[in-house]
């Protein structure tokens, strides 16, 4: 029996950005792939493909995976959150102010992957020294910024986020 | 893209075992996938079926066995795990101070320790720190189980002796002494390590002398060594001594690996940057034990 001829399906259930999803997914279906393709959240870049760009990050039960490498059943019963569950629709996270503060990005293909993998380290680490901003952000590439403007961009919305009051 | 593949989710060690005896070449574990699923990427390979351990209660634990000294760890423990376990930062820094340095934070909060050594790449750090460790390497299978020391289980490039049906279920570490003095150098060109060298110091009753060292090189050779050459200088030798002879044993210790010209970079190069960390290492390494006397 060639299994390749076998349609196997997968109920997933997950949280996506909050809110409970539910679809079917053959095993070798990425979570890349479901996001952008089935769910239509076209925020999370495909680049690599390989684990090394970091460009798909997003966070499942809030630590940064490679979405264009994670399988999407492995979400399972997860939460997954993306850039587009950053925001609340009205008001942009601390992340994104800073990133457009500071000159975060210019092309922009790069910084979904950057302000998700920035929001895991705030969230473990949420006054990251520059060493340790450099440590935990070193998967995630830029071409275009020479990252000292991402680095700036994470410094300051640690501090916005430190401020009270003006979480978002 | 991936082409298809049939998923299977044993809830045991055994189940897994007799799915990948019954389905033989046509199958393959599936960990973290941070290798393999490039390795079908890139159609290196492909499988018909895919048996995902993760559904396996009981191997991603840490814990502390045999009289509280011996740390046990799951096979489907991630890097990330290893990195941040209270057990493993105060009880084997070395573990966690390699592990922090592994890949990425994606990949170390996917990719498992098992994974990592099954796949036997030789551009890889655990089997170094391991092998210096003196880990052991628990095989489980439908037929019973077998522990091997970390020099048994890697063959060859991308080999070990894993049978088809095999899993490997955990891995024993025995206890790091406090006076014990560590150091593990890596230098990582691309994405993973282009040298990695773990140095491992035991002192005499007196702590002023080493009693026995041990010196693993990875990514040198086909699996990780030891330079047990540069080894046999250490035993006996005065701590105050080591920075004296630390780079005269890194030389000796460049002899036992047999580095390639590829594109982590020249043998050449690959030797001299074995030499430098073991003299780094060792020198680290004793002022460690120094400071542990105190
Ligand atoms: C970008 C990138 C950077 C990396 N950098 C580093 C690095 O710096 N240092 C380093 O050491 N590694 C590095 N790696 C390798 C990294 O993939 C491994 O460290 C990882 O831990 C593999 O584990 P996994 O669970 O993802 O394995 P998988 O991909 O799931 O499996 C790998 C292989 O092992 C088999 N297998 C898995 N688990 C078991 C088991 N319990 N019993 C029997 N067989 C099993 C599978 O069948 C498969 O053949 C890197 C990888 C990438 C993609
Ligand atoms: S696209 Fe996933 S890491 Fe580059
Ligand atoms: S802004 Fe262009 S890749 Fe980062």
């Amino acid at each position: 029996m060639s299994l390749t001829r076998v349609a196997q399906s997968l109920p997933l259930e997950f949280r996506l950005n909050g809110r409970h999803v539910a679809l079917e997914v053959k095993p070798h279906e990425t979570l890349l792939e479901v996001l952008r393709e089935r769910v239509g959240l076209t925020g999370t870049k495909l680049s690599c493909d390989m684990q090394v760009c970091g460009a798909c990050t997003v966070l499942l039960d809030g630590l940064p995976v490679s979405s264009c490498t994670s399988l999407a059943f492995e979400a399972r019963g997860k939460e997954v959150l993306t850039i587009e569950g950053l925001s609340d629709g009205r008001k942009l996270h601390p992340l994104q102010e800073a990133f457009i503060r500071c000159g975060g990005f210019q092309c922009g293909f790069c910084t979904a992957g950057m302000i998700m993998a920035a929001k895991a380290l705030l969230d473990e680490q949420p006054n990251p020294t520059v060493e340790e901003i450099k440590h935990f952000m070193k998967g995630n590439i830029c071409r275009c910024t020479g990252y000292q403007m991402i680095i700036e961009s994470i410094q300051e919305a640690s501090r916005l986020l430190g401020q009270p009051g003006k979480e978002a | 893209m991936l082409s298809p593949f049939f998923l299977e989710e044993p809830t045991t060690v055994a189940e897994a075992s007799s799915l990948l005896a019954r389905h033989g070449e046509s199958a393959k574990i599936l960990a973290g996938g941070t290798e393999l699923l490039l390795v079908l990427k890139e159609r290196l390979a492909t499988f018909e079926r895919l048996v995902h351990i993760k559904g396996i209660p009981g191997l991603a634990g840490i814990s502390l066995e045999n009289g509280k000294s011996e740390l046990r760890i799951g096979a489907l423990c991630t890097h990330r795990a290893l990195e941040k376990d209270p057990l493993i930062r105060s009880r084997f820094p070395l573990i966690a101070e390699a592990e922090r340095q592994i890949a990425n934070v994606r990949v170390r909060a996917s990719g498992t320790l098992g994974g990592n050594l099954c796949f036997a790449e030789p551009h890889a750090d655990p089997g170094t720190f391991l092998l210096a460790l003196g880990a052991r390497l628990v095989l489980q299978s439908a037929r019973g189980s077998r522990t091997l020391g970390v020099s048994d289980f890697f063959v060859d490039y991308f080999e070990t002796v894993l049978e088809p049906d095999e899993i490997m279920t955990e891995i024993r570490v025995p206890p790091l002494s406090e006076s014990a003095g560590w150091s593990y150098h890596r230098y990582a060109l691309l994405e993973r390590p282009s040298v990695a060298v773990c140095v491992l110091l035991e002192p005499d009753p007196g702590g002023r002398h080493i009693r026995s060292g041990a010196i693993s090189l990875g990514c040198v050779a086909p699996t990780p060594v030891r330079a047990t050459e540069a080894e046999k200088k250490l035993v006996g030798m005065a701590l105050s001594e080591v920075g004296r002879h630390a780079l005269e044993i890194g030389r000796e210790a460049a002899k036992a690996g047999e580095p390639l010209d590829d594109l982590y970079g020249s043998a050449d190069y690959k030797r001299e940057l074995v030499a430098v960390f073991v003299k780094r290492g060792l020198v680290q390494a004793a002022a460690r034990m120094e400071g542990a006397k105190r």
